[in-house]
């Protein structure tokens, strides 16, 4: 089968993330990734999904594939791509993630929690406490992912706060995440820097809040299309599938 | 400095790995949650106090030499840290005090019995 490099961008947040800016809807950040040239997005907002399916709506024969994911935090306070085949898989992991997230949220101090569909109306607002930690710990959030068939992938792993290495010092190298997600500098410095990563294959995204940060990171990866079972084949180098870094 | 058994009675700690390191002596301590941070900053011989209970924090008690790790607020060691703090023999000491209250506590000790020794 012929490979193409598709650009992927695999941590977009939308409005329902408390620290998401109010302009990221489904339709603008449609527009917006269209704009900058991305194939594929994964739309991951904290502890939260109830934007994914609207986001998935509105680019519907835009030509651009929108993947269905969740930054969680674990107990840890690391915070973690998933990212799923399907919105099923991810609904049945968002409600582990709900039977473990305690607390509402308070708008005035950590932002508004808009559920906005398609055509950019506001549906309703979350009322959990989306900027909080669940009560899973890193290992039960990989089990929660891998066992309903999603991709796990800790996130800004060069960042000190909320990075996984910041939190917990370095990553045991017996966890079998899917890739490692870096959102600023090139990943032949991080690899440099880390010689002990050498065995995990690199995600780049823009982990957006705003519009204008969509595709400021992104990732080459060649594939026969844009899809999450051609993205897991090159997450895990398989059949020439490969990500660029 | 005050042995870790001291520690241990004056704080009213549960002890939940390493009995047989009560002896071991205390000169210093350190707090923190982020292990990036613990890592860098921390002394051998210093007594932790975290509110992390991942299991990474008996990697890190190792690798610095750490007199052993106090939980702080009440936390009790996961499952596989515990094993983990077991088999490598690092105590795990848990507070039902907050951190800040736990650190207070212990500065007070090992300085005011510096003071001691050296008055």
């Amino acid at each position: 089968m012929k490979l193409k490099p598709f650009r992927c961008d695999l941590h977009i947040h939308t409005c329902l993330s408390p620290c998401g800016d109010l302009d990221m809807t489904p339709r603008a950040i449609v527009a917006r990734a269209r704009e900058v040239g991305l194939d594929m997005i994964a739309v991951c907002d904290h502890n939260a999904s109830e934007n994914v399916r609207y986001v998935q709506q509105a680019a519907e024969g835009k030509g651009i594939v929108v993947l269905p994911g969740m930054e969680v935090s674990s107990r840890e306070e690391v915070h973690l791509l998933a990212i799923f085949d399907n919105l099923e898989s991810l609904e049945a992991f968002q409600e582990v993630v709900y039977r473990c997230l305690p607390g509402l949220n308070d708008e005035r101090y950590f932002g508004c929690q808009p559920i906005v569909n398609e055509f950019d109306e506001v549906e309703g607002i979350n009322e959990r406490l989306l900027i909080g930690a669940t009560g899973l710990s890193l290992e039960e959030v990989l089990t929660a992912v891998h066992s309903r068939g999603g991709l796990l992938v800790p996130s800004h792993v060069e960042r000190q706060s909320f990075g996984i290495i910041g939190q917990l010092g370095f990553i045991d190298p017996a966890l079998p995440f899917d890739a490692l997600e870096i959102t600023s500098g090139s990943v032949s410095s991080f690899r440099e820097k880390h010689p002990e990563l050498a065995p995990f294959v690199f995600l780049r995204s823009s982990d957006a809040h705003f519009l204008t940060q969509i595709g400021r990171s992104f990732t080459r990866a060649w594939l026969a299309e844009a899809s999450f079972a051609e993205l897991r084949l090159a997450l895990h180098r398989l059949e020439g599938r490969y990500v660029e870094e | 400095m005050a042995t870790l058994g001291e520690i241990v009675a004056a704080l009213d700690l549960k002890v939940r790995s390493g009995e047989d390191k009560m002896g071991t002596e205390v000169h210093g301590g350190y707090t923190g949650d982020l292990l990036s941070d613990v890592m860098a900053g921390s002394k051998e011989g210093d007594l932790w106090i975290t509110r992390q209970t991942h299991q990474n924090i008996v990697a890190v008690a190792s690798l610095k030499d750490h007199a052993g790790i106090i939980l702080a607020g009440g936390a009790e060691p996961a499952a596989d840290t515990l094993e983990k703090a077991k088999r490598e023999g690092i105590p795990i000491l848990v507070s039902n005090r907050s951190a800040f209250e736990t650190a207070g506590m212990l500065f007070e000790m090992i300085s005011s019995q510096k003071t001691g020794r050296s008055g």
